[in-house]
């Protein structure tokens, strides 16, 4: 038993307090029949080197981002994640406290909450976030939830083909169950399709859900369907990349009701999947519609500023059956993690950060398509993804062609586009480098032999 | 030695021109102007207004922060129903291993092998534990799984063409039964309890009919005890044709003693973070695997982890699935470490854990409870909810009195006025790594503090940074951000 | 207004019924039993004008600092003005809570949900219990 510290000795004296004979009749209350008579059939006891030595050993079996070159993204992304994030955020005093219930002695992560709700707001340009939910998905979804408890318009929830394919999946999933009907706007050369919008959007329609940049990292022309959305009274949704704002226009600016995000770029390892960040931001007036935790200022004894949770009786340990949403946790490590990292950024280094995915993703587009091969599948313009038309159509085999080159050159789109099955999808992080670029281009003009590996 | 003037906001030791990350130059494109790349229309006229910092300064700030809260690696935490055990170093190191921590959620199957292995075995080591063969690992918290698990059973009865809309729940459950429940479509019930904690039967019987979807039940129970009509209320729910689902917050109780699928449950969720030991980072993040019976197996979200002999690979052929309930394919991060930690165990050592945490329990409620009366009687499982009902009535000491005396005594509070069901409620939950020494400590504090007087318990605590922080005007006129002064 | 002149709902809501002209007009609000149960008030949720309730739906919501109570009302029929100004001065709930305390006006369809409820002195004898 690594974790416990009771002897034999204090065994016995603690049954000979509590009056009972031994450990087994604590257990009495739980009947018999019910009892497992035999021991777990799972692997047997390690100890801490066996442990580390078996997981070398399974994650040995993995190639990683630090062993192929990451050109994958679709809403992961392979970012730079500086040194004291990790040093910060490991503090055991961050990482081993629970939900701030205690103001006293928890002002530490209710002022970090604090602050990356101010954060996140200056991000984004928009009026109140909350202390994050778990992904960008859930983040979606409950945007969803909240717009039409706002609008109080249970018909229709209108969403662009060109939002990421599981967020899509994951409202569709929620809204099984209701009568809300999930109209999916497709798109046209990979933004979406305006006049199609201005069909579907009336008013029974309580949100139009877009992303800018979008899955295909093209630019969405926000504005204009904001504009349509609030002509017939519904609100609009924008999924955002938060590693854009150092440069694009914020969903504030934009029109935005509710932005929504996977904050994982923000500091946060990839780990296949999560756990991540959902960052849910809003206007003023749908404060007391947002779901999941908020941390607020007020005075202490002596009006000393601080902090608490605030606007409770929201969630579902007041209300119940009746809360904004069934949420108890938020991402409070990953949210921290965001906030270190956004403090380290600036607004420099966000600005600096945006101009190198625009740029390496440009010229890694230029220089892939210079091969009569591949072709952009679509024109708008991108931010730091674009997908890459094969004509030969042969993706799967050029991709993993380009794995055992050494990269992981993109995502086979063929999955959620069927009809986009000659297409792959490829992220460009700052991370990259030209020479990096330089040979995911020759590896796929199939100048670079197969054993060479590439990484910078 | 406490920094207390380190509690400036990041906006206010801001000063133009610092910066925390420089990263490098652009070697490409790097004479393009950037309106050559982006359309002007797109363009931001001005970076986002974040504070500027040097990272002497995020560090400082950060770490002085950190030193406000508490925390299980500084502090006995009895917080009732959270389950505040060790975190192991080892988890945490070994999931930040690159083969786990730099692994893309769409890189190919064959370059995921080792990790699948191990998410394999996960879904095989929590089918075994709760003696529900079919497992989702894709919800991201124990909310988050009650919901899919709802999700599920509402696609089963659809298949089966049954139209059933009610969920039942007993008063003392979480509040995220109930919401969750609304959440899935149902109409959410409330069972009530006996006085000593149990499902109230008869009045459970009153809801057995055939809108019955589910009946929702922690067991353990909230107040720490196994409810001993547990064949009962399988027999009669069952018999109605709902299906029971087992909240996983108490799993700490029971591993390898008995096993949810034994005692007629259907579906429940673990709370990994809190059982196996993940940690709880402020309030998340969690995980919320959620394990059902064969039947139900066809429903539950994709994809899952599939084996061919010696490959393994994502399972997305599941035509009856509910879909999706996140985006990517798990908390994986979380249960990597709630593998590394039930690997560290083994059979014998998890039913340790839930021996000692027991153990531990017991006899902290067989010090206090001449003092704390406790309802539901001599015996827990892994907690207890004591009241200070008598204390309130006698001393006018009341359960939050002793809550925030505590914190000057330097523990953390155990959960305060949960469940509803018992008055001044005093939830408490030592877990298996507190050793007796700490218990009788927390003991002699609690005593301690009954004896020191009403009035001046009403100030405490008078030793924290901050002290009665005034939650009425945070809730009148909210302050969620920093602004600028004019 | 007087709690005497009133009529109470178990749940603590009062209704005081004009009848000049031919409509009845019930002003209703909630009890200074209610206001001083629920403690400090931190948000209001008023009705919309021209909604039409039935007795005992919900008109409204009130909330503490960590509990939410919902206004039931005591009437049937339609919402025609609610006390805009009352959500951002909750404090007149504690001063004032049977005159500017009034919440809504509701125009009354169907007397029959009136002979349901209390006069004050049977009101206060449920307080007291």
């Amino acid at each position: 038993m690594p974790y416990t510290f009771n002897t034999p000795d204090d065994v016995e004296a603690m049954l000979q307090a509590i009056g009972a004979a031994s450990v087994d009749e604590l257990f009495q209350q739980i009947p018999d029949t019910f009892r497992l008579k035999r021991p777990l059939k799972i692997g047997p006891a390690l100890g801490e080197l066996e442990l580390t030595q078996h997981m070398t050993r399974l994650s040995a079996k993995n190639s990683h981002a630090g062993q192929k070159v990451c050109f994958l993204g679709g809403g992961c992304y392979d970012h730079f994640i500086p040194a004291a994030v990790d040093t910060l955020a490991s503090r055991g005093e961050f990482y081993t406290s629970y939900t701030p219930y205690q103001p006293e002695v928890s002002q530490g992560n209710l002022q970090a909450i604090f602050e990356y709700q101010s954060m996140i707001c200056e991000l984004t340009g928009m009026d109140v976030s909350n202390a994050s939910l778990y992904d960008g998905g859930s983040a979606t979804v409950e945007a969803v939830l909240m717009s039409i408890a706002a609008t109080t318009r249970h018909g229709k929830v209108v969403v662009c083909q060109s939002v990421h394919p599981e967020y899509r999946q994951v409202v569709e999933t929620y809204l099984e169950n209701f009568e809300t009907e999930v109209v999916t706007i497709r798109h046209e050369d990979g933004t979406t399709d305006l006049k199609q919008l201005q069909k579907a959007v009336d008013d029974k329609t309580s949100c139009v859900v877009i992303q800018h940049p979008n899955f295909f990292g093209c630019l969405e022309d926000v504005e204009t369907v904001a504009k349509l959305a609030h002509k017939n009274g519904a609100l609009l949704v924008q999924a955002f990349d938060p590693t854009s704002l150092g440069i694009l226009k914020n969903p504030g600016q934009l029109g935005a009701d509710i932005a929504i995000a996977e904050g994982q770029c923000l500091g946060n390892p990839m780990a296949y999947g999560g756990p991540y960040l959902g960052i849910l931001a809003a206007r003023e007036q749908f404060i007391r519609r947002m779901p999941g935790r908020i941390a607020g200022q007020t005075v202490g004894d002596g009006g000393k500023r601080c902090w608490v949770l605030t606007l409770q009786t929201r969630e579902q340990h007041i209300r119940r059956d009746k809360a904004t949403s069934n949420i108890c946790t938020n991402q409070g490590l990953f949210a921290l993690r965001a906030s270190i990292y956004l403090a380290l950024m600036g607004p420099s280094g966000m600005q600096r950060l945006g101009e190198l995915c625009a740029r390496k993703s440009n010229y890694a587009a230029a220089q892939l398509t210079a091969n009569t091969r591949f072709e952009r599948a679509f024109d708008a313009p991108f931010f730091k993804e674009f997908v890459v038309r094969d004509s030969t159509g042969k993706v799967s085999q050029l991709l993993r062609q380009c794995e055992d080159a050494g990269f992981f050159a993109g995502i086979a789109l063929e999955r959620w586009y069927p009809d986009l099955a000659d297409c792959f999808l490829v992220a460009v992080t700052e991370k990259r480098t030209r020479a990096e670029i330089d040979s995911l281009v020759n590896s796929m003009a199939g100048t670079s032999r197969k054993t060479e590996k590439v990484h910078a | 030695m406490r920094n207390r003037l380190a509690t400036k906001l990041l906006s206010e030791l801001s000063k133009p021109g610092r910066q925390g990350v420089r990263l490098p130059d652009p070697d490409v494109l790097a004479k393009e102007s950037l309106e050559d790349l982006i359309p002007r229309e797109f363009l931001a006229d001005a970076p986002p207004p974040l504070p500027e910092l040097a990272e002497p300064d995020v560090i400082r700030h950060y770490t002085n922060l950190s030193t406000l809260n508490m925390s299980i690696d500084t502090h006995f935490y009895p917080l009732g129903s959270c389950t505040m055990k060790y975190n192991p170093k080892r988890n945490e190191r070994i999931a930040a291993f690159p083969g786990v921590a730099e692994l893309h959620p769409y890189q190919s199957e064959r370059s995921l092998q080792g990790l699948f292995a191990l998410l394999f075995e996960m879904q095989e080591i929590l089918a075994e534990i709760s003696g529900l063969p079919a497992v989702s690992l894709q919800p991201a918290a124990g909310a988050h799984g009650e919901f899919t698990a709802l999700l599920t059973a509402a696609a089963y009865f659809r298949d089966k063409g049954m139209k059933r809309t009610k969920v039942l729940a007993p008063d003392s459950a979480h509040g995220t039964n109930p919401a969750s429940a609304m959440m899935a479509g149902f109409d959410a019930v409330t069972i009530k309890s006996t006085p000593d904690g149990q499902v109230d039967l008869n009045h459970l019987k009153t809801e057995l009919d055939d809108h019955l979807a589910v009946f929702m039940i922690t067991n353990p129970n909230t107040l720490g005890m196994f409810d001993r009509q547990m064949g009962e209320i399988a027999k009669l729910v069952h018999g109605a044709g709902g299906l029971i689902y087992l909240d996983g917050a108490n799993m700490n109780a029971i591993l390898g003693i008995t096993r949810p699928g034994d005692f007629g449950v259907d579906m429940m969720h673990f709370n990994p973070h809190k059982t196996f030991s993940g940690p709880h980072g402020g309030g998340g993040p969690g995980a919320g695997p959620i394990c059902v019976t064969q039947a139900l197996g066809p429903y539950l979200p994709s994809p899952i982890i599939a084996k061919d002999g010696d490959q393994y690979r994502l399972d997305y052929d599941r035509p009856k699935s509910i879909g999706r309930v996140r985006s990517f394919f798990a908390n994986t991060g979380v249960l990597v470490r709630a593998y590394c930690y039930i690997r560290t165990h083994g059979p014998d050592g998890l039913k340790r854990v839930s021996e000692q945490a027991v153990l531990n329990a017991n006899y902290l409620l067989n010090r206090v409870k001449h003092i704390f009366p406790v309802p539901q009687g001599d015996r827990c499982m892994h907690e207890f909810v004591a009241s200070a009902a008598t204390l309130k009535k006698e001393k006018g000491i009341s359960a939050m009195d002793i809550a925030k005396r505590l914190l000057d005594y330097g523990f953390h509070a155990p959960t305060v006025y949960f469940p509803l069901t018992v008055p001044e409620a005093l939830m408490i939950e030592p877990t298996e790594t507190e050793s007796k020494e700490t218990l009788d400590a927390f003991a002699e504090t609690l005593f301690r503090i009954t004896d020191e007087s009403a009035e001046s318990l009403h100030a405490a605590p008078t030793s924290t940074i901050i002290r009665r922080p005034n939650e009425v005007q945070a809730a009148r006129q909210p302050i969620v951000k920093w602004t600028k002064p004019d | 207004m007087k709690p005497e002149d009133l009529f109470f709902l178990e749940t603590h809501e009062w209704v005081h019924v004009d009848s000049n002209g031919g409509a009845k007009i019930g002003t209703i609000g909630i009890s200074a039993f209610a206001v001083e149960q629920l403690t400090d008030l931190v948000f209001m949720e008023l009705p919309k004008v021209g909604a039409k309730i039935s007795a005992g739906d919900e008109l409204g919501e009130v909330e503490s600092v960590k509990a939410v109570s919902p206004i039931y009302s005591p009437v049937s029929g339609e919402v025609i003005e609610v006390n805009k100004d009352l959500p951002n001065k909750l404090e007149i709930l504690n001063s004032d809570p049977y005159g500017q305390g009034w919440i809504a006006k509701i125009k009354i369809t169907d007397e029959g949900s009136l002979d349901k409820l209390m006069d004050y002195k049977a009101y206060q004898k449920q307080c007291a219990s």
